[in-house]
């Protein structure tokens, strides 16, 4: 074998790809991992709550090796409208406990984790190095990658590029992405000392807690406000539909910045130093926008397929990204075994992946993009919750009113008729 | 926390400059033929782009690499390709 020819090259050492790399290694396979950023993890961005149980199939000590932030242990939804808030509350100190649910993760130092278990297996990490395009023989099929200057050739490369991925359009597996189907992510990484952490959030050890927001959030932009707690640091953000900020012309620093400031945000974030801004693209438009998901040589997995869940209370795309490559891992093992790398036999990933925790959520959520596409859900029901409440604590001198009568006249003041509530209720337990 | 303008927000973020090489190119007739509302002057998080003496510029040092603008933007109006390998947004934190 000579240098630059492999058993298989991934391209990008993401969640994804970095997962596939320690797979195909362990199995004694020759493999390159290539990453255009100087180290894995540099380029890459999310809210950090990892659900992990697929995680631990994989590595059963991660609680113990990977660098994680907090275990999440409460789940706060808060309904902002105007500078009211309303929050539903939850917290289960089961959690805490294996199997444990989720962690916060900060990217640059876990996908450096991950890489590493990689290069443990055996993998070669080549770090800092971008894949211009993937080669092509005579036939169309698949046989390398043009990486900086250096053509590399294997039986089959795998695209864990993430969102923007070049590679899967190149290769005419996906054509230009929509803005319907993606969303802007902007968030800001706020240091603070771990004890005002813990006091703040009244958080015991390593305990931690996520907090989704909807509402006034977004100024009304499809999408919704996080905020988790990591060790010495918080993770804020937003998620906003890149159609709807196009439609509306608006500007998603400004919205950020009033996010930050919103009156239930604000006092959690005082006195926190901004360590790090950054921006990213979400693939959520669910299974409408999962591309062809190989060809003859080519495989395509994480992001870079669209495999993300925004079911407007919590964004997964991590835990979906291994869970994609566990199962291009075993196409691929198989496609060695049979040693026929043609479509044909590399459509086994998407059987199996068909049958696995990632596509059967995604279609037990594929109503959901639908179901967020509806303005009332970020607008005016924040709105008509703060009202309800804001009702319901007013105390005057004329006395009160039953609740189900604030109730009434909430909902009648915000002009969503009882039909509309119904329908949306509907919907929405159809979708989640 | 203190309210910080964007530029100051970039500037906590460590970047390898590129020097000389831009991976963004503005196409400007093409914009605004095809996109009127001239969506990257607001829809990009970095505010990378503005308009200086009536012409779209894109302060490219400061790309977070979100890929907004390149979804956003009709195709004929940007060439927008990741920097080259090594450069560009390195976050320390993600
Ligand atoms: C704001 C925000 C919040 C989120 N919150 C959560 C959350 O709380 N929980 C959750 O589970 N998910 C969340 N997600 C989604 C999650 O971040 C992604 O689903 C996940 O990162 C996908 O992993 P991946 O490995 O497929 O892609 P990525 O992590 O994007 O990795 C792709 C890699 O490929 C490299 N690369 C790309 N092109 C090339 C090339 N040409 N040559 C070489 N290397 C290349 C990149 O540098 C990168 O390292 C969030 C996303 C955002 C933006
Ligand atoms: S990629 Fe993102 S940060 Fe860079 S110019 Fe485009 S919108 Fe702005």
């Amino acid at each position: 074998m000579s240098d630059d020819r492999f058993d298989a090259i991934i391209v990008g050492a993401g969640v994804a790809g970095s997962t596939a790399a320690y797979l195909l290694a362990q199995q004694g396979l020759q493999v390159v991992l290539v990453e255009r950023g100087p180290y894995p993890g540099s380029k890459n961005l999310s809210g950090g709550v990892l659900y992990t149980r697929v995680l631990e199939h994989i590595f059963p000590n991660y609680a113990e090796e990977a660098p994680l932030e907090r275990c999440i242990t409460r789940q706060v939804i808060s309904f902002l409208g105007g500078d009211a808030s309303f929050n539903v509350d939850f917290k289960n100190p089961a959690f805490l406990q294996p199997p444990y649910n989720a962690f916060t993760v900060l990217r640059a130092k876990f996908d450096r984790w991950l890489a590493e278990q990689a290069e443990a297996a055996g993998a070669m990490l080549v770090p800092g190095i971008k894949v211009e395009q993937v080669i092509k023989d005579g036939t169309g099929r698949v046989v390398g990658v043009l990486a900086g200057e250096d053509e590399l050739m294997a039986d089959v490369v795998i695209a864990a590029d993430g969102a923007t991925s070049f590679l899967a359009q190149q290769a005419g597996l996906r054509g230009r992405i929509d803005t319907r189907h993606v969303a802007t992510g902007v968030k800001a990484v706020v240091g603070l000392p771990q004890a005002t952490i813990e006091d703040r959030f009244h958080l015991d050890g390593n305990e931690g807690v996520a907090y989704t927001t909807l509402g006034a959030a977004t100024r009304g932009v499809a999408g919704g406000g996080f905020l988790y707690t990591n060790r010495e640091s918080l993770s804020v953000g937003l998620v906003m539909r890149l159609d709807d900020l196009v439609r509306t012309q608006s500007r998603p620093a400004e919205i950020f910045d009033e996010f930050l400031a919103h009156p239930a945000i604000a006092p959690l974030l005082k006195d926190g130093e901004l360590l790090e801004y950054g921006a990213h693209l979400v693939p959520e438009g669910g299974l409408e926008m999962v591309p062809q998901l190989y060809a003859d040589g080519m495989l395509v997995v994480g992001d870079a397929a669209g495999l993300v869940i925004n079911n407007g209370f919590a964004i997964r795309g991590m835990d979906l990204a291994i869970g994609s490559a566990v199962a291009a891992a075993q196409a691929v093992a198989e496609a060695r075994e049979a040693n026929d790398f043609s479509a044909r036999s590399l459509s086994r990933y998407k059987t199996m992946l068909d049958r696995s925790f990632v596509m059967r959520d995604m279609r037990t959520y594929s109503r959901a993009p639908h179901f967020l596409d509806n303005p009332r859900l970020f607008k005016q029901y924040p709105e008509l919750l703060a009202d309800m409440m804001t009702r319901i604590y007013t105390q005057n001198a004329d006395g009160k009113q039953p609740a189900r009568n604030e109730a009434r006249q909430s909902l009648k003041d915000s002009r969503i008729s009882l039909a509309q509530l119904a329908r949306d209720v509907l919907e929405g337990a159809r979708a989640l | 926390m203190k309210r910080l303008s964007i530029l100051e927000k970039i500037a906590r973020d460590k970047f390898e400059l590129d020097e000389g090489h831009p991976h963004i190119e503005v196409h400007e007739e093409e914009i605004r033929e095809l996109c009127p509302d001239l969506s990257c002057l607001y829809v990009c998080p970095a505010n990378v782009y503005s308009e200086q003496n009536g012409r779209i510029m894109a302060d490219w040092a400061g790309c977070v690499e979100c890929g907004t603008c390149r979804v956003a933007c009709p195709p004929e109006g940007l060439t927008w390709v990741f920097p080259r390998g090594g450069f560009g947004i390195v976050y320390r934190e993600g």
